[in-house]
């Protein structure tokens, strides 16, 4: 018992000289919530894009596509086998008895950009009147519905808010058509908020297409998959290979991140040393600064023990405060802004999210570095010869 | 001069805080040297684009073909040298993980519109006359082991062929060269007549027009002239040349200055903070050896001037050390920004001991200022 006490007066003591140590102890505070700021930030931004795509698919939806074809811009399904497919075994029934299943072209169309007035690209998906049951996510929040037949799309939140020309009654030049905006929509968020949604028909009859680019089907159960792509598979008649939804955005997500997911390692990483030698550095002088004061305290009996925690302790305390700083200023500052990511073809827009567990993993990391930057120093002030030490007055 | 034995052993005075300030600041160097060698580095893509070659494609989307006889009418804008067309191929080898860059085009062109293409003569000839031929890049050829006589089964992410076949088997006849090797050559160019038959839909239409002008100056003029020509057609255009497109491209790509400069920004603040308060410290416990120093009659000039030298002394060896390991990573980095073939900014060097200078100014002009107000005697008597 006497031990804890002894660890606890010398760290409380320690903590209440930090104050008048105020300029070195500030270098770990202000050093250590830029480097959380900035991780949480590029981190924040790389997990929103993940989730954005990823979030678009369910386990119990199965796409399907042309066999070979990695993801719907390269695929395409011609109308006698979308009648197969939703005729499988295994797909669910809308409430008015037809198969839950809608089958979807996919084109893109060029606006303007309200951020810098250039302009990108934009998905336009075709949906059959079954996808209100197949993808329930999708909710009007103004306007209503396109109507089967009319030269009409809703668009999604993020799209609107991120590119001029899509409010309501707004025409969209689509190829050889003029198209009216009728509503708008909110996916929980996904990558389908990215998009204009049009009737699957309409579309293909604009754009003199006979096959849809994919079909995608709500499934009576996620244990339905397996007999409902081995139906598929097997039909001599087709050639199309069928994926989980979640799956198949999982490895969207994978490919739209192989760039941010880089950079945010390679500045992490630089992040973290750069922190570490700081907190080695400011440990090391708060250290030494205090020779006299550690060898006073081991001369009138304290243990090297109290002193290792105390020293340990300090460094925690003050990552920890800087990291809650910086995660609340990248919170603060990042959190909910929107983002549009082009490639040429099309754009996908989200929000960044600065989710409780990025703050944890940001404070946690702080906390590694801390506990790192103060080791050594801690372990060098225990074993500093009380002599020496008190000879250095 | 004489001075230097001084400084080298204030500097050595705490050797592991020297170590540990000299890494911070490597690396906060390294890590602003990659960034802005990142940003130099989009910025010499753009400046090598060319501001005289156009790009016209539809207005609706790249995705969206365009009728393959507007070539003659974007012939006949007053102002444009010569024009040819491209059509993407979306080719992958054996895995479509295996993508590689490729289109077709009409090969009497090439010259037209990319005349700073190098490739010898006979393999140009032999293209011509080879109906699945094909021209590869220097580049691509090295990636793939591929060779002039190799026969390359190649498969398309968009176009089918009417036959059914599932592969486009292409002989490659040549291998081109960019002139300066300024841009990666890894590109796949195949016979536009031969594609265009073989295809199962779209036949008779091209994915973009290239134009070039003569002079750069009336790029906006020839451009709204071309775009003119096509209003209020099915299949509107948009012209831009290369260098417009590119930045365009770039800036689509997220809020990159944004984000770098926030980074840059971030680590020179913490760097400042950081080597400022060791200087400082480092002034501060030395005061007594500093006192000695101006006893023995060192000016206040002198004395001033050991610290601030060891500051930059410091702040610049480190700041070279972490620019030089940017530039050694760089090749890398401009692979993942699909910029690669890019030389690294040297000015970046010159920046980086700017910048070092001016934190190593900053942070030592507070003990600096200590030091020319420095009391002998009581700094003698530690009070």
């Amino acid at each position: 018992m006497s031990l804890f006490r002894e660890i606890g007066a010398v760290t409380a003591m320690n903590l209440r000289s930090v104050p008048s140590r105020w300029g070195t102890s500030s270098v770990i505070v202000l050093g250590m919530a830029l480097v959380v700021g900035v991780l949480v930030s590029v981190l924040g931004m790389t997990r929103s894009l993940t989730s954005t795509i990823a979030d678009t698919g369910r386990p119990d939806r199965a796409i399907v596509l042309r066999a070979g074809a990695t993801n719907e811009t390269s695929s395409s399904v011609p109308m006698d086998a979308v009648a197969t497919i939703k005729n499988a075994p295994g797909v669910a029934r809308t409430p008015d008895g037809e198969a839950a299943a809608t089958a979807e072209m996919l084109t893109a169309v060029n606006l303007t950009r309200k951020e810098d007035g250039t302009m990108a690209g934009i998905t336009v998906r075709g949906m059959e009147p079954a996808a209100t049951t197949v993808r329930p996510e999708i909710k009007l929040v103004e306007g209503r519905m396109f109507k089967p037949g009319l030269r009409e799309v809703i668009v999604g939140r993020g799209a609107r808010t991120e590119f001029r020309g899509l409010e309501i009654g707004d025409r969209v030049a689509l190829r050889n058509s003029q198209w009216t905006v009728v509503g708008v929509f909110a996916s929980d968020g996904n990558a389908n908020e990215s998009r204009l949604v049009a009737d699957e028909a309409t579309l293909l009859s604009a754009y003199q297409r006979t096959a849809a680019s994919s079909v995608t089907v709500l499934l009576g159960s996620t244990a339905a998959f397996e007999e409902f792509k081995t139906t598929l598979t097997t039909n001599p008649t087709l050639s199309v290979s069928v994926e989980r939804e979640n799956d198949y955005y999982a490895r969207q997500s994978d490919n739209a991140n192989a760039f941010f997911g880089t950079v945010t390692l390679i500045v992490g990483l630089f992040m973290a040393v750069g922190a570490l030698f700081a907190a080695l550095n400011t440990m090391y002088t708060a250290v030494s600064t205090r020779t006299v004061e550690i060898a006073t305290l081991r001369a009138i009996g304290f243990g090297a023990s109290g002193v290792v925690v105390s020293v340990l302790v300090e460094s925690l305390v003050l990552a920890l405060l800087g990291a809650v700083i910086g995660a609340a200023g990248a919170a603060a500052v990042f959190g909910g802004n929107m983002v549009s990511l082009g490639n040429g073809v099309s754009s996908l827009v989200f929000e960044m999210r600065v989710t409780p567990a990025l703050l944890a993993a940001g404070v946690a990391w702080a906390c590694a570095v801390g506990f790192l930057g103060g080791l050594f120093p801690a372990i060098k002030a225990a074993r500093q010869p009380v002599v020496t030490a008190l000879s250095a007055v | 001069m004489k001075y230097l034995p001084l400084i080298w052993a204030g500097l050595w005075r705490k050797p592991i805080r020297t170590v540990l300030t000299l890494l911070s600041i490597v690396v906060a160097f390294t890590l602003f040297g990659l960034a802005h060698g990142v940003m130099a580095g989009l910025d010499a893509l753009i400046n090598q684009m060319s501001d005289t070659r156009l790009r016209i494609q539809s207005r609706i989307n790249i995705t969206e073909p365009l009728p393959l006889a507007y070539l003659a009418r974007i012939e006949a804008v007053p102002g444009v040298k010569g024009a040819g067309f491209y059509n993407f191929f979306s080719g992958y080898y054996q895995d479509p993980k295996n993508g590689i860059s490729s289109g077709a085009m009409d090969m009497s062109r090439l010259s037209i519109m990319f005349p700073e293409i190098q490739i010898p003569t006979e393999q140009l000839e032999a293209m011509r006359h080879t109906r699945n031929g094909a021209l590869i890049g220097r580049s691509l050829a090295e990636e793939r082991g591929w060779k002039v006589g190799d026969r390359v089964p190649l498969r398309s992410n968009v176009w089918t062929r009417k036959d059914g076949a599932p592969e486009w088997e292409l002989d490659i006849v040549g291998i081109y060269e960019w002139k300066d090797n300024k841009i990666p050559s890894n590109e796949l160019w195949l016979n536009y007549d031969y594609f265009d038959e073989a295809r199962a839909f779209g036949t008779g239409t091209v994915t973009l027009y290239f134009a070039r002008i003569d002079d750069p100056k009336r790029y906006a003029e020839i451009g709204e002239k071309i775009d003119g020509l096509f209003a209020n057609s099915p299949f509107e255009t948009q012209t831009q040349n290369e260098r417009d497109w590119i930045r365009a491209r770039i800036n689509q790509t997220g809020n990159i200055a944004f984000f770098i400069n926030g980074i840059i920004a971030a680590v020179m603040v913490a760097l400042l903070f950081l080597t400022f308060n060791t200087m400082v410290q480092s002034v501060r416990e030395r005061t007594p050896e500093l006192a000695v120093l101006k006893t023995y009659g060192y000016g206040n000039g002198t004395v001033v001037t050991l610290v601030f030298v060891e500051a930059i002394l410091l702040c610049l060896v480190a700041a070279l050390i972490g620019v030089e390991i940017a530039a050694l990573a760089s090749p890398m980095v401009y692979k993942l920004i699909q910029a690669d073939g890019i030389a690294f900014p040297w000015n970046v060097f010159g920046i980086g001991a700017l910048i070092a200078v001016l934190v190593a100014a900053l942070s030592g002009a507070l003990p600096a200022w200590r030091v020319q107000r420095l009391d002998v005697v009581a700094a003698l008597a530690r009070r």
